[in-house]
């Protein structure tokens, strides 16, 4: 056996080995951690339950969970559960995608270009700062009490996440793989599509992750400030009928859409960035 | 290769000197440097750090700009990078999205489909990785991603292979096979190399032609032409003679250990 192909078998075994540590990783996950994390969250509900059902909770402050379960039920039975949801996730997905959008233009304008980092970043930087909160006023004032003004404060809270790892991601790509780029002469373009952008992706789709999640703060946000409909709107009227149940039904409600739109978002995300893993 | 491809081919550097930073207190990195170097020859450019070793072959390159003097290949003055001279550089800096295969092929995207993958093939094969097309670069070792590099940088055909430290990070075992896998490959394709070390010994084992440079500013100290056959004896006593020439180039006389076998 030659050195070459010694060296390769032995790559190939620790290649092999590598693969097989990571799989063992994924499979264990399931299994024993994941278990092991759901079991104090089990013996709370199954506390709460208890604790609510012996009437040491008052069921107007904090009723049983499967009472909360049951209203979600009658929801869906009723239609309401699909117009609220309906409404906040059609929200959700056209503020976020215009404000990825704005980010992602924005951010790889000035991620490639100094010139237009030295222009526009101070000023994008000094705006992020300001307060979630404080924009609302001025949005309902600009765009009035409908959709536009809930869409806007949405797509805000998904821009600067977005545009702020989009453009690090790219100001920062290794100077010395821009060079591999140089070596075989890319024009501008092609460098951005073949080397800066895959550079630039793991930290951009982290970007859009978390502009995700700012977009789901900011519709509760919005909702909650006005609105006839939507799940926001649904707490809002929970709290105003003094329905504690209908008030948790929609905060549950908000976390599992929130973490199945983060779930979707993380897959197509893994897919894009198979090499890391692989 | 027909003739008027190998007079075409030679490297001409004449009264190049190059400075770094503004007119006024600009360093001075390379004066007045002369080589010329001849189709399918091995030179190996030893030096110190700083001086200016790198900065030649980048300016070979075509990586680095505004030098004084001129550089030709093949009669054509060098203003920028193209692919006609690969490079390898001290890290592999293979792109880590892409595998094995579409690094190799990344500088051939205007082939035809057809015609890049065969020669990809080929070379991932002269390279010795068949079986790794589709592994990516952190699966590989530190050698074997050089071997990436070096396929990636001869794929394109070069006439000239610039190598900057190649195998400096890989550990001393993985770099003597790196080097008598870079002759094999040389003997097998006849490109020019010019391959920058630090490393006296390693200049020996490989170069027929050795040009010390001495720093600040970087000149050209020495040419050692090495007239033996390959493979070489790393412990013969032509080597011998000829490391402690070299060795009287960078060191004086009282510097010198007595014994300075390796």
């Amino acid at each position: 056996m030659s050195t070459v192909q010694q060296n390769a078998t032995i790559a190939q075994l620790s290649a092999l080995r590598d693969k097989s540590a990571v799989l063992k990783r994924v499979a264990m996950r399931p299994f024993s951690s994941r278990l092991l994390g759901l079991i104090v969250p089990a013996i709370g509900v199954l506390l709460w339950e208890v604790l609510a059902r012996t009437g040491f909770l008052q069921p107007n402050i904090l009723p049983a969970p499967t009472v909360i379960a049951q209203t979600i039920l009658e929801l869906a039975r009723s239609g309401e559960l699909w117009k609220h949801t309906g409404i906040t996730l059609w929200r959700i997905t056209t503020g976020f995608l215009l404000g990825a959008f704005a980010g992602t233009l924005l951010g790889a304008l000035t991620g490639y270009l100094s010139l237009a980092r030295k222009l526009l970043d101070p000023l994008l930087q000094s705006l992020r700062n300001i307060p979630s909160m404080a924009w609302v006023p001025l949005f309902l004032l600009w765009l009035g009490i409908q959709e536009s003004s809930k869409i806007g404060l949405i797509s805000l809270g998904a821009f600067f996440p977005v545009y702020l790892n989009l453009s690090t991601a790219m100001s920062h790509v290794d100077p010395k793989l821009i060079e591999v780029g140089r070596v075989y002469r890319l024009s501008g373009i092609q460098m951005i599509r073949r080397v800066i952008l895959p550079a630039a992706l793991p930290e951009y789709i982290v970007g859009l992750r978390s502009g995700l999640g700012l977009a789901w703060m900011f519709v509760v946000a919005a909702e909650i400030m006005g609105a006839s409909r939507g799940l926001g709107f649904l707490m809002i009227d929970g709290q105003m009928t003094g329905r504690a149940s209908i008030i948790l039904a929609s905060v549950i409600l908000f976390a599992c859409l929130g973490k199945a739109t983060d779930f979707l978002l993380e897959t197509a995300g893994r897919s894009f960035l198979r090499y890391k893993t692989k | 290769m027909s003739s008027a491809d190998v007079v075409n081919s030679s490297l001409d550097i004449q009264s190049v000197s190059k400075t770094f930073g503004s007119n006024g207190d600009g360093l001075l990195a390379l004066r007045d440097i002369n080589l010329h170097i001849r189709p399918g020859e091995f030179t190996c450019v030893v030096g110190g750090s700083g001086c200016g070793k790198t900065t030649l072959l980048r300016i070979i390159a075509g990586l680095e700009r505004a030098y004084s003097g001129s550089v030709t290949l093949g009669g054509n003055s060098i203003s920028g990078p193209g692919l006609d001279r690969g490079i390898v550089f001290q890290e592999h800096r293979l792109l880590p999205w892409l595998t094995v295969e579409q690094n190799v092929g990344f500088g051939l995207s205007e082939l035809p489909s057809a015609e890049r993958r065969e020669r990809v093939a080929r070379y991932i094969d002269l390279v010795g990785l068949r079986g790794f097309e589709q592994a990516y670069p952190h699966q590989l070792s530190g050698g074997m991603a050089q071997r990436v590099a070096i396929a990636r940088a001869l794929v394109s055909h070069p006439k000239l292979l610039l190598l900057d430290e190649p195998f400096g990070a890989l550990d001393a075992l993985t770099r003597i096979r790196m080097q008598q896998e870079l002759l094999r490959i040389w003997q097998a394709q006849r490109t020019t190399m010019i391959f920058v070390t630090h490393d006296i010994d390693e200049a020996i084992y490989l170069a027929d032609r050795i040009v010390i440079m001495s720093p600040r500013p970087g000149t050209i100290k020495q040419i050692f032409q090495v007239e033996m056959p390959r493979p070489r004896d790393r412990a013969g006593l032509q080597l011998t003679e000829l490391r402690k020439s070299i060795y009287r180039e960078f060191f004086t006389e009282e510097d010198l250990p007595e014994d300075y076998e390796i």
